[in-house]
């Protein structure tokens, strides 16, 4: 911090410091909503966020996912190794199911950008969970799967347990103690990329993906 | 349109008199007593028609809004004190008028920080009622109509709505009118652009506004707008009468009077 | 009771004489009414429960009181959690030290190219116009900000900048500067044309800047949210991150982000949650693969201290920032926001304007509101907006003094340029009004004048000139109510 940093800092501080105190309140009470079926609520709230959910199973999602590319023309799939997701689809690639050329998000975004920015369909990430209020995914990017995996590509998949959704944003953020301990980087994705700036007229994709679709893994199936 | 209502908080539904008053005070206001008399002495009447006593002192004259509002709290505090002064018994005081109800209802205590008075003030403050949601209520009225036939639309204002809490009252009434279709407004919660000094201080803007107004009223085809407030009826009204609009624009308590008791 | 005109001839015109402007303006009052009208919708649709909504806002208002009480407090937590993650925090006094810190980051990274996230905060330093000064180019991202950028204008609105234009006004405006673009009426098309263009920005920009909407002291964490993945893209994708925040954005914990965030975004624009949430506790860590590998902080006070003083005035440091106090605000909606001529338009600008910049330069705006309470009834944190411009109205004509007791003394008013708004004629026709009203005698003898003589007053007349222009003059009634009610029989006082 320079001097000038410094010296504003004290009298800043100094300056509210001297200022009249003032009591701060309880908190109010409040009660976030529970939802007796949380599944139902984010299939309606996460689909209304214009994501595409299928229902998949944990053995077969790879060649689930295969056909959904397939018909879209996804040529590059970029997949973080070294996660339990990124590993299941090389191994499926490997074992002969027909998905996409995998792209590695293996190396430094100093290295991939350009492959990052220009040259890969859709990128593939696991997930921390989801919100049922909301329709919202929780992703805690890590060194194997980096932060613009799930933002660069046209196109994000994100795998999904079920038995990973949380009411709420409170109540996963208070169960889990994330207070603990931060990530360098902790997103809540709802859909994808989106604007209404031209005549508040919808339009998707405007910076980030242009598709969300959401690879759903049953309990129990 | 928002529909969202404030919590009763801060609203006049609050506070209300466990039993039927057979004294009432009746605060006129400044506007009604120069502009409108005749829509205060309606009120009166109406409240003497629902069987209740109407006491209405000399010495009032203004609730302290038009001062307080331009910044002049200090001249505002010594009218609202003198009000105070003018209603002595501890009974309600009913206001042909949400705006200077808010006023005294939900600025007094405030405005009497620091001030000896402002036990006073707020026990004063918890005596006002606005006529309407009074006679709905507290007085539980019921009203027979005995007018022709007759479409009106409801401007509510602002202070009315969002200070007092008086939204259904008026409409509730009209209501029981047999012969009166009441047509709403889809943009009744929507200010007239009267605001006191604002009307002349940004008479542009002002104007933009009360001249969607009538529009939006127009749009209904009634062919009387009633309200309960005089600042807005001014307003609107006073346009309406600049273009040649042929929209009546009248204060509730005369229009009751007139359909239940021949004025 | 139009205050004197001359005295403020150099603050240029004033908000009554700006708003002709855009009233007369019939694209613009389609374009702000539909926009409203649809914003107002939405917002209602997300609470549709009033006690929910009631007891949502009470916690949200609540966190945001409790943060400020403790904000001195706060402001060294968060600094030493987010020194401990490996953000560097800076501090500024004013938006011209935020400046130069901002240029002086860059400069010594090298940097000649910045993408920005949407910051209202770097609107009101105008960074981009300093950089630009200093040879580096700053590229806004935000579709909304973009288009204005390209368009050399500023945000009429601070959720949707440019929200004043439709899309055949942007629509040629693209065709024009943006190389190679074909003149098109597609939403889409135009969309997919700023994503083409700003993805080769950000991928060669050399820093990103972004402002902060909740900064966390318990876990040193910056929340940022956004629709467009832009705001991500500014904070992870070049090598270098700053943001620039207002020193009230700091909340205490963690648990303090689920009730803001589930009042924000639907405050704003009617979505339970924006597409994204960005949470930023720290740089690029050893092995990680991306994100910025230096990310800096900066603190700006600008007035805000000041602010803090007075604890009702304070109540102005407890806004998220949603705008919808603009939305709802029927002033706001006729004239958008480039009449307020201020960085933050609308309601909270009417109240935020004049204590940051002063009552001389912004003494005027308090005035441009009905007092209608529409702001108050949908403001997310319950700041009583129209007090608060009531309160602005008295110290504008009679400034309250620094208390003695206050340290540094550096001000004479508690709000900057107290009384610029003073006039000896208005204050006499006050204390005259609180002569006769205060007076039930005098008062009585002056209505009685009023409705002999008050309709002699000519429609020309000062003050009935500006009302008579659209409305038929008021009429003194022959008899007052005290008339009135003393010959229907009325009683004076309650028998005994």
């Amino acid at each position: 911090m320079s001097a000038a940093s410094n010296t504003a800092r004290a009298n800043i501080l100094g300056r509210l410091k001297a200022a009249p105190g003032r009591p701060g309140p309880d908190l109010a009470p409040w009660t976030p909503p529970t939802y007796t079926d949380k599944l139902v609520r984010f299939r309606q709230m996460a689909e209304a966020n214009h994501a595409e959910i299928h229902d998949v199973t944990a053995e077969t999602w790879p060649a689930r996912l295969a056909t959904i590319l397939n018909n879209r023309g996804v040529g590059r799939l970029m997949v973080a190794p070294g996660t339990p997701r990124g590993d299941a689809l090389l191994r499926a690639a490997a074992q002969g199911v027909p998905l996409p050329t995998l792209v590695p998000y293996d190396q430094p975004v100093e290295v991939l950008k350009d492959a990052l920015v220009h040259r890969v369909d859709a990128g593939l990430t696991g997930t921390r969970g989801a919100i049922a209020e909301t329709g919202t995914l929780i992703l805690w990017p890590t060194a194997e799967e980096p932060r613009l995996l799930s933002l660069l590509p046209p196109l994000h998949i994100a795998v999904l347990e079920e038995d990973t959704l949380h009411d709420t944003l409170a109540a996963v953020v208070r169960d889990q103690g994330w207070a603990a301990g931060m990530p360098t980087n902790a997103l809540l994705i709802s859909g994808p990329s989106k604007t209404s700036d031209i005549e508040q007229t919808l339009a998707y994709g405007v910076h980030g993906p242009k598709e969300l679709i959401i690879l759903l893994i049953r309990k129990g199936e | 349109m928002t529909t969202t209502n404030l919590a009763a908080t801060n609203t006049a539904a609050a506070a209300r008199p466990a039993a039927r008053p057979d004294t009432v005070y009746f605060f006129g206001t400044c506007l009604v007593d120069m502009l409108y008399p005749e829509a205060g002495l309606a009120g009166m009447d109406l409240l003497r028609h629902a069987g209740v006593h109407v006491v209405f002192p000399e010495g009032q004259s203004c609730c302290g809004q038009p001062a307080r509002n331009s910044g002049y709290v200090e001249e505002a505090r010594e009218v609202a004190r003198a009000q105070l002064d003018a209603f002595p018994s501890d009974i309600p005081i009913v206001v042909p008028s949400g705006s200077c109800a808010g006023m005294m209802k939900t600025h007094y205590a405030h405005l009497f920080e620091g001030d000896p008075d402002q036990p006073r003030a707020i026990a004063f403050a918890a005596r006002i009622h606005e006529l309407t949601a009074f006679f709905v209520n507290v007085l539980g009225v019921k009203l027979a109509d005995k007018g022709a036939p007759v479409t009106v639309t409801w401007h509510p204002s602002c202070h009315s709505l969002r200070e007092m809490g008086v939204s259904e009252e008026p409409k509730a009434l009209l209501r029981q009118l047999a012969n009166v279709t009441l047509v709403e407004n889809k943009r009744e919660r929507e200010c007239c652009g009267f605001g006191g000094t604002f009307a002349v201080r940004q008479a542009a803007v002002s104007t933009a506004m009360v001249s969607d107004k009538l529009a939006s009223v127009r749009e209904t085809g009634a062919g009387t707008l009633l309200s309960g407030d005089c600042g807005c009826l001014m307003n609107i009204g006073g346009h309406a009468e600049k273009a040649g609009d042929g929209i009546r624009c009248r204060h509730i308590a005369e229009f009751l009077m007139e359909r239940c008791h021949g004025g | 009771m139009a205050a004197d005109g001359g005295m403020h001839a150099e603050h240029g015109p004033r908000f009554a004489e700006r708003a002709p402007d855009a009233l007369n303006n019939p694209q613009l009052r389609r374009n702000f009414r539909r926009a409203m009208d649809g914003l107002m919708a939405k917002r209602a649709a997300q609470f549709p429960d009033p006690a929910y909504w009631a007891e949502l806002r009470e916690r949200g208002a609540a966190v945001k009181a409790r943060a400020l009480a403790k904000l001195p407090d706060l402001l060294e937590r968060l600094e030493s959690r987010l020194t401990a993650n490996g953000v560097q925090v800076h501090w500024a006094e004013t938006t011209e030290e935020a400046n130069a810190i901002v240029l002086g980051i860059l400069q010594q990274a090298g940097a000649r190219t910045v993408i920005k996230g949407k910051s209202m905060v770097s609107e009101e330093m105008h960074l981009n116009a300093h950089l630009e000064r200093h040879g580096i180019e700053a590229v806004e991202s935000d579709l909304g900000e973009y288009i204005i950028q390209l368009a050399g204008e500023t945000p009429s609105h601070i959720v949707m900048p440019c929200i004043h234009k439709n899309k055949d006004e942007i629509s040629d405006l693209f065709a024009e500067k943006i190389p190679g673009l074909e003149r098109t009426g597609d939403v889409d098309e135009l969309t997919a044309a700023a994503r083409r263009v700003l993805r080769e920005r950000f991928a060669n920009a050399d820093a990103g800047i972004s402002g902060v909407n909740f900064a966390v002291a318990e876990t040193g964490t910056l929340v940022l949210i956004e629709n467009e993945g832009n705001g991500r893209l500014s904070t992870t994708l070049p090598p270098l991150h700053i943001a620039v925040t207002g020193i009230e954005k700091v909340v205490e914990y963690l648990d303090d982000i689920p009730p803001l965030l589930a009042l924000l975004p639907r405050s704003a624009t009617g979505q339970p949650i924006t597409t994204y949430v960005n949470m930023i506790s720290g740089p690029r860590k050893a092995g990680e693969k991306d994100g910025p590998t230096a990310v800096h902080l900066v603190l700006l006070d600008a007035g805000r201290s000041r602010v803090y003083q007075d604890v009702e005035l304070a109540d102005t440091l407890r806004c998220i920032r949603c705008a919808a106090c603009m939305n709802h605000c029927p002033v706001y909606t006729r004239v958008g926001g480039h009449t307020y001529n201020a960085i933050y338009p609308g309601p909270i600008g009417k109240i935020l304007t004049p204590q940051l910049q002063g009552l001389d330069a912004a003494g005027d705006q308090p005035h441009a509101s009905t007092l209608c309470n529409a702001c108050a009834e949908v403001c997310p944190v319950k700041i009583p907006i129209p007090d608060l411009l009531v309160r602005l109205r008295r110290e504008a004509v009679r400034p309250t003094e620094t208390p003695a007791t206050h340290l540094p003394p550096l001000y004479s008013t508690v709000v900057k340029d107290g009384g610029a708004e003073r006039s000896w004629t208005e204050s006499l026709v006050w204390a005259g009004w609180r002569l006769v009203y205060t007076r039930p005698l005098l008062y009585r003898m002056v209505t009685r004048a009023l409705a002999w003589g008050g309709n002699w007053v000519p429609a020309d007349a000062p003050l009935m000139r500006d009302w008579t222009k659209a409305r038929a003059k008021p009429r003194f009634k022959p008899r007052t109510l005290h008339d009135l009610a003393r010959e229907r029989g009325y009683l004076n006082e309650v028998p005994k």
